[in-house]
C-alpha cells in the first residue's frame, strides 16, 4: 500500500461508501453533545419519529450556560435553565449519559472527552462545538459540525464528509523556557494565518510537539480551527498511551493490548504525501500575546502594536485598523504597556491540570495588581479542580487575590454570568479574541495560563520570564 | 430542507475580512432551543447601538445608521457579497440560521471557513466561492449602484448581472443535487443503513474497544 498520512489512515478507516464525486459517508466512534447546539437536533429527530442509531456512542455534559459561582441556588437565568433541563430531558428520554452539574465529572465537553477516555486514539470524534478539533491531540480524527450534521450523525451514525487535504506542520527544536503549547499554537496562527488551514486536516509534529504533554497537545489540536482547519492531530505515542490507560472509558485487560498494537500504527508514514509542509523554528517562538480581534494577530510579548499602514494588502490593512480601534490601541505602543482589567484562565484551551499548575507556579507567593478588577480561574471538570485542590493549588490562587470557580466554559464565551463589561481588557487563557466574544464592547487578548498569571500579577502583559 | 433552484435579488456588501460567526449571532441568542427567529439579531453588535437580550422587542431597539444592512435597500437583500474567511469561528450552525431568517439565500466570498460552509447546504443557503479579482469588482459595482442585483442560477451554476453578463461557478455534484430537490440528506444517509451494518460488523472484529 501506498505511504499514508496519518489522517489517510483514519479516513480510510471509517469510509462506509464512497459517492462518485467523492463524497464519503465516514463512520463516528464517538458523539459528544452539550445543551447549545443539540436542542435543534433531537427536536428534528423527534420530528421525523428517528432514534438514535447508537446511543452508546454518545457522551452528554452541559457546559456553556453553566454558572460557576455556587450552584445549589441552579441556573438563576430561566432561558440558559430550560436549554440545560432541555439536554438533561432529551438524554433521559433516549437514554443517553450524561454529566450533569451535580456531577464531579462535568466539565467542558472537550476537557471531559479525553478525562474519561471516551476520546481514543483512532476514533472518530464529533461534536456540535468547532474546539472538537481538540481531541486529535490523541491520534484520533476530530471536528466540530453543525447542528444539522449533529442530528445527522445521531440518526445514522454517520457523517457526509468530502476528504481534506493533507498538511504537515512541524514545529522543529525545542522550545526556551517560558514558552507552552499556547505560545506555540499562537505562533503558528500567526504564521498560516486564520484561513491558513481551510479545506486541510493538519497533523502537528516535530520535536517540540513530541514533547508536550497531552494537555499541550491538547491545547495545540483545540485551536487548530483558529488556523481554519476544522481537525488537527499529533500521531500517537508512548506519551498518549500513558494518558489513556486506565481512564473509566478506555479498554483494559486483553482489549487494552489488542488496541495498544493497533494504535502504534497511528502516525504517518514515512513517505507520506502532504499537501502543504509547514516548518516553524521552536527556538524562536516567544510567549505570545493577541493585539487585534482575530488570533492571527497576534505577536511576541516584547514586540509592539503593528501599524496597518506599513501592511500592503489593502483589505488587510483596514482589517487592522478596525481592529486596533475595537481594542483600543495604537500601533506602534509595546505590548507590556497595554494595561489590563480582568484576568480569565480556563477555557478548552486551558483548564487542564497542567495549565492549573502553571499558572499557580507563577501566582505562588505573589498578589494581583490592584488595577485588576477581576482574576478568575476556572477549571474545565470536576474532575480537574479536584485534583487541582489536592495539590493546593486552589489556596495559592485564593492566597494571591484570584477567585476559584466551578467547571465550565465561563468567560470563554460570556453566555453566563462571567462577562466582561464594554471597554474592559481581559488577558485570557481561551481560543477566539473576536469582537465580543467575552461580552459586548470586551477586548479579549489571548495568551497562556502562565503569561496570564503573569499580567493578573504585573497588572499589564509581561514576559513571565522577566516577572 | 427548503429548495434552492433560482433566485433574483439586491445584493449587499459586507465589506470587512473573517466576518465570525460570534458577530453574525451573539452567543446570547443561543439559548434558544429552536431554529427560528434569529434574524432580528443577526449581526446584534453591529446593528444596533445598544446592547440585545434575548425576549427584547427588537424591532424597539436603536438601529446603526452606520451599519449597511439597516441602509435601504439593503435592508431587502438576499444576496450577502462578502470577503474571505466568511463564517469563521464557531460551529453554531445558528449563524446560517439567523442569516437565512433575515432574508438571506445566498453568500458570495472569496473563502469560507469550513463549517460555516457545510452549514449553509443544510439549511438550503447557498455560498458561492469566487476568484478574488471578480469579488473586488462586484464590491466595486455593488457600490456604485445601491439596489445592484444578481441573478443566482444553481442547476447553471451562473450568476447573471443586471448587463448580461455571466459569472460561472462551482458546487459539488451532491451539494447541488440535495439543495435542488430540498432534500433531506439523513433520508438519503438511510438508504444505505445496509452498508452501516456492514461497517459497524467489520469494524467490530478488528476494534472491539469501540463498541
Ligand atoms: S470553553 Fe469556550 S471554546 Fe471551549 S467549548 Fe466552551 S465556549 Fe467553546
Amino acid at each position: 500500500m501506498a505511504a499514508r498520512t496519518l489522517y489517510d489512515k483514519l479516513w480510510d478507516a471509517h469510509v462506509v461508501r464512497t459517492e462518485d464525486d467523492g463524497t464519503a459517508l465516514i463512520y463516528i466512534d464517538r458523539h459528544l453533545i452539550h445543551e447549545v447546539t443539540s436542542p435543534q437536533a433531537f427536536e428534528g429527530l423527534r420530528m421525523a419519529q428517528r432514534h438514535p442509531w447508537r446511543t452508546d456512542s454518545l457522551l452528554a455534559v452541559p457546559d456553556h450556560n453553566v454558572p460557576t459561582t455556587d450552584r445549589k441556588a441552579g441556573i438563576t437565568d430561566p432561558v440558559a435553565k430550560l436549554q440545560v433541563e432541555t439536554l438533561a430531558q432529551n438524554c433521559k428520554d433516549y437514554a443517553i449519559t450524561e454529566f450533569t452539574m451535580g456531577d464531579i465529572r462535568q466539565g467542558i465537553v472537550h476537557v471531559i472527552g479525553p478525562e474519561q477516555g471516551a476520546t481514543l486514539p483512532g476514533m472518530t470524534v464529533v461534536c456540535g462545538d468547532s474546539h472538537t478539533s481538540t481531541h486529535g491531540a490523541f491520534g484520533a480524527l476530530a471536528h466540530g459540525i453543525g447542528t444539522s450534521e449533529v442530528e445527522h450523525v445521531m440518526a445514522t451514525q454517520c457523517l457526509i464528509q468530502k476528504k481534506m487535504k493533507n498538511m504537515l506542520i512541524s514545529v522543529d527544536g525545542q522550545t526556551p523556557a517560558g514558552v507552552t503549547a499556547k505560545d506555540i499554537v499562537l505562533a503558528i496562527i500567526g504564521e498560516i494565518g486564520t484561513a491558513g488551514g481551510t479545506g486541510y486536516a493538519i497533523e502537528f509534529a516535530g520535536e517540540a510537539i513530541a514533547a508536550l504533554s497531552m494537555e499541550g497537545r491538547m491545547t495545540v489540536c483545540n485551536m487548530a480551527i483558529e488556523g481554519g482547519a476544522r481537525a488537527g492531530m499529533v500521531a500517537v505515542d508512548q506519551t498518549t498511551i500513558d494518558y489513556v490507560k486506565g481512564r473509566p472509558y478506555a479498554p483494559s485487560g486483553e482489549t487494552w493490548e489488542q488496541a495498544v498494537a493497533n494504535w502504534n500504527d497511528l502516525k504517518s508514514d514515512q513517505d507520506a504525501h502532504f499537501d502543504s509542509i509547514i516548518r516553524l523554528d521552536a527556538a524562536s517562538i516567544k510567549p505570545q500575546v493577541t493585539w487585534g480581534t482575530s488570533p492571527e494577530m497576534e505577536v511576541a510579548v516584547d514586540a509592539c502594536v503593528p501599524d496597518p499602514d506599513a501592511e500592503a494588502d489593502e483589505v488587510k490593512a483596514s482589517g487592522m485598523r478596525k481592529a486596533l480601534a475595537y481594542m483600543d490601541l495604537t500601533a506602534g505602543m509595546p505590548i507590556t504597556d497595554i494595561k489590563v482589567d480582568k484576568v480569565f484562565i480556563g477555557s478548552c484551551t486551558n483548564s487542564r491540570i497542567e495549565d492549573m499548575r502553571a499558572a499557580a507556579e507563577v501566582a505562588k507567593g505573589r498578589k494581583v495588581a490592584a488595577n485588576i478588577k477581576l482574576a478568575m480561574v476556572v477549571p474545565g471538570s470536576g474532575l480537574v479542580k479536584q485534583q487541582a485542590e489536592s495539590e493546593g493549588l486552589d489556596q495559592i490562587f485564593k492566597d494571591a487575590g484570584f477567585e476559584w470557580r466551578e467547571p465550565g466554559c465561563s468567560m470563554c464565551l460570556a453566555m453566563n454570568a462571567d462577562r466582561l463589561e464594554a471597554g474592559e481588557r481581559c488577558a485570557s487563557t481561551s481560543n477566539r479574541n473576536f469582537e465580543g466574544r467575552q461580552g459586548q464592547g470586551g477586548r479579549t487578548h489571548l495568551v497562556s495560563p502562565a503569561m496570564a498569571a503573569a499580567a493578573a500579577i504585573a497588572g499589564h502583559f509581561v514576559n513571565v520570564n522577566e516577572l | 430542507m427548503q429548495k434552492f433552484t433560482q433566485l433574483s435579488g439586491i445584493v449587499a456588501p459586507m465589506d470587512r475580512p473573517n466576518v465570525d460567526t460570534d458577530a453574525i449571532i451573539p452567543k446570547q441568542y443561543l439559548k434558544s432551543i429552536k431554529r427560528s427567529g434569529f434574524g432580528p439579531t443577526a449581526f446584534d453588535d453591529w446593528r444596533y447601538l445598544e446592547p440585545g437580550e434575548p425576549g427584547m422587542d427588537h424591532s424597539q431597539r436603536k438601529p446603526n445608521p452606520d451599519f449597511i444592512l439597516n441602509q435601504p435597500p439593503y435592508d431587502r437583500a438576499s444576496i450577502l457579497l462578502a470577503r474571505e474567511n466568511f463564517g469563521c469561528g464557531s460551529s453554531r450552525e445558528h449563524a446560517v440560521w439567523a442569516l437565512d431568517d433575515f432574508g438571506f439565500r445566498v453568500v458570495i466570498a472569496p473563502s469560507f471557513a469550513d463549517i460555516f460552509f457545510n452549514n449553509s447546504f443544510k439549511s438550503g443557503m447557498l455560498p458561492i466561492i469566487l476568484d478574488t479579482a471578480v469579488i473586488d469588482q462586484l464590491f466595486k459595482e455593488v457600490k456604485a449602484e445601491p439596489g445592484y442585483q444578481l441573478t443566482v442560477d444553481l442547476d447553471a451554476e451562473t450568476i447573471t448581472k443586471a448587463n448580461g453578463e455571466v459569472i460561472e461557478f462551482k458546487v459539488d455534484e451532491f451539494r447541488k443535487y440535495c439543495l435542488l430537490n430540498g432534500l433531506d440528506d439523513i433520508g438519503l444517509t438511510l438508504k444505505h443503513a445496509d452498508a452501516i451494518r456492514a461497517y459497524e460488523e467489520r469494524r467490530k472484529q478488528q476494534a472491539p474497544w469501540l463498541f
